[in-house]
């Protein structure tokens, strides 16, 4: 990657370019033009992300709801929260979801990869079928799948009934609410398989013979060069994918509206019936917050661990 | 995060087909797979099956039980029905007047911001590039609040502006990832060039539309993809912003049509079908740089 041009952050180490009448004009041409170029992304940022951010952090230490004046009540809402049975009924909610979703997306996405690059003449045709069910827009999805879910004449309960055996009531259930929606988040596995797909291919292949040499057989092979290769892959993978789920929302919105008993009532859900239907903006933003320090500890759990299982190629990303 | 983003896209580029290393292709084995590989592929194509069965079929026929699969007589009047029974046609023009302006302020910004970071020499440069990056790290819900309120305080309200005019500021959110992907992409493209149109007397401005841009229709595409998609799939922004149903998009009118229309299923699967299929057709027109887009981003818009 780094060929041609060397790599900017590294070379911004090294002294600035010789000085010289000539030379040094251009440069403060060029920093104009820089800055000028790059002022898009910087107003983006301080308009869209820091300036929100700020608000958002003084909306979480005031009682502000729409149509009343806000006051100052410092970090009453935080502990609000803490005696407030539904955002912890929505943390466990969302764990129990993330903790179930993320790993089956990523061993099911991992294993029908390797089945997908086992050599098969149409490679592609089956990392399209596999793949496809992720184009799907999250609402359509959403329809479709309450239809599928549907007690009376959805497929599944239709199927069941075929075959003789027990039904479900899937998302209107409280029991099987949270399982069914993470049975429609694993149709959606493509994604990590498509990019477990892309890193098989830089598993050197030289590795295989050298396993197969010493009388290794698949099981080696997987253990041996597969799996070390791929860590990098698994672990963004895996933060992507913990990220990811700890925000959803359009389930819980179209689907469930949070139910049945709260069964569904995943964080962003919850966030979002505080903000948007009760007008607890104050409360809301003290919510996002919370949400912000744990993705960071999740996030920094996860790259701390990584240390002692991801195998980086020496010379390569580190 | 950008450790391993990296690597991905290391091992990304290295397109070479290497199949069949781990099995040693004993021919029970090989047919235990290719079972599995089917029943799997079947499993994922059954949602398809239901919903165009159930697009295509009369009400009386969707609730015979045990479930017909072949409709009998092909119901194709769903279609209209369902596209009249709502302006499905204004939630598509809306959609795409979003889709026009969002997708041209982000490629446009996002790619001038990346020109900067990958080829010109500015102070503080690598430090406001990290500071963006860390904005990748936010949940969208800390900055929800806020930006809401204050489009409210400017009267944006039920307008698309709030949808389309933070594009314009390099995307702002997800824009971070399409500045670092284009940044990644210019950096590939040799600097000479850029050094021999300066000493012909261009400015920063002609080597980055005549010479960097043409150069980088891949990655270009790649982020027109993902943000056409991005905007396509959105529920959340159009579900605070837009008020007025004359001002909905496809998937906010999608979401209504659900909620209203709750047990005409021929309808619904009708509706959901032609909202998804535009997007499956353009998979299917530009699927090589959907794959190389998917193994750069590794993130659904």
């Amino acid at each position: 990657m780094s060929t041609a041009t060397a790599d900017p952050v590294t070379e911004a180490t090294t002294p600035p370019r010789p000085a010289g009448r000539r030379r040094s004009r251009m440069g403060r041409a060029e920093a104009r033009w820089g800055v000028l170029f790059a002022m898009p992304a910087i107003l983006g940022f301080l308009i869209f992300t820091i300036g929100p951010m700020v608000a958002s952090f003084i909306f979480s230490l005031t009682d502000w709801t729409v149509g009343a004046a806000p006051n100052f009540i410092g970090l009453g809402n935080y502990q609000a929260m803490v005696d407030d049975p539904l955002f912890w009924k929505s943390l466990g909610v969302t764990t129990y979801y993330t903790l179930a979703a993320v790993p089956i997306a990523l061993v099911v996405g991992f294993v029908v990869a390797m089945l997908v690059n086992a050599g098969w003449r149409r490679q592609s045709m089956w990392r399209t079928i596999y793949y496809l069910p992720t184009l799907v827009p999250a609402v359509a999805s959403a329809v479709l799948w309450i239809w599928i879910f549907n007690p009376d004449s959805g497929l599944f309960n239709s199927v069941l009934r075929a075959l003789g055996l027990p039904t479900s009531n899937w998302i209107y259930a409280e029991s099987t609410a949270v399982p069914s929606l993470i049975i429609m988040s694993t149709w959606g596995f493509g994604n990590a398989m498509v990019i477990f797909l892309a890193g098989l291919q830089g598993v050197p292949r030289h590795l295989y013979e050298a396993v197969a040499l010493d009388g290794g057989g698949a099981w080696a092979k997987f253990r041996h060069v597969t799996l070390p290769f791929m860590t990098p892959v698994i672990f963004y993978n895996l933060v992507t994918g913990v990220i990811g789920t700890f925000q959803v929302f359009n389930q819980a919105y179209i689907m469930t509206s949070g139910g049945p008993n709260n069964a569904t009532l995943f964080y962003i859900y919850y966030l979002y019936t505080q903000a948007f239907t009760d007008s607890q903006m104050g409360y809301a933003s003290a919510l996002a917050w919370v949400l912000f320090l744990i993705v960071l500890v999740i996030t920094a759990l996860l790259f701390r661990n990584a240390r002692s299982w991801v195998y980086y190629e020496a010379g390569g990303a580190r | 995060m950008s450790s391993s983003m990296r690597s991905v896209l290391s091992v990304g580029r290295r397109r070479r087909r290497t199949g069949d290393q781990v099995t040693g292709g004993r021919p029970l084995t090989r047919a235990m797979m290719f079972l599995i590989l089917a029943f799997g592929a079947a499993a994922m194509l059954m949602p398809f099956v239901w919903l165009v069965r159930s697009a295509l079929m009369t009400d009386a026929q969707i609730f015979i039980n045990p479930p017909q699969w072949i409709p009998n007589p092909v119901a194709w009047e769903n279609f209209p029905d369902a596209l009249t029974a709502q302006p499905f046609v204004r939630y598509f023009l809306n959609t795409m007047i979003i889709e026009v302006l969002v997708v041209t302020g982000t490629v446009l910004t996002c790619s001038l911001t990346a020109f900067s970071f990958a080829r010109l020499r500015w102070r503080g440069r690598n430090l406001v590039f990290g500071l963006l990056l860390t904005g990748v790290m936010l949940p969208y819900a800390v900055t929800l609040i806020p930006t809401f309120v204050g489009w409210a305080a400017l009267g944006a309200l039920d307008t698309f502006i709030p949808l389309t005019l933070p594009a314009w500021f390099a995307g702002a959110g997800g824009g971070v990832f399409n500045i670092f992907l284009i940044r990644q992409f210019f950096l590939t493209i040799p600097y000479e060039m850029d050094e021999a149109a300066y000493i012909d007397g261009a400015n920063p401005w002609q080597v980055f539309t005549r010479i960097v841009m043409p150069l980088s229709k891949p990655v270009i595409v790649v982020v027109t993809i993902f943000t056409f998609i991005g905007v396509w799939n959105d529920f959340l922004g159009p579900l605070l912003y837009l008020t007025d149903s004359d001002n909905f998009t496809l998937a906010l009118g999608l979401a209504t049509f659900q909620s209203t229309y709750t047990a005409q299923w021929g309808l619904l699967m009708a509706a959901s079908l032609v909202v998804i299929l535009p997007i499956v057709l353009l998979f299917f027109v530009l699927q090589r740089y959907f794959v190389e887009g998917v193994t750069l981003t590794g993130i659904k818009g």
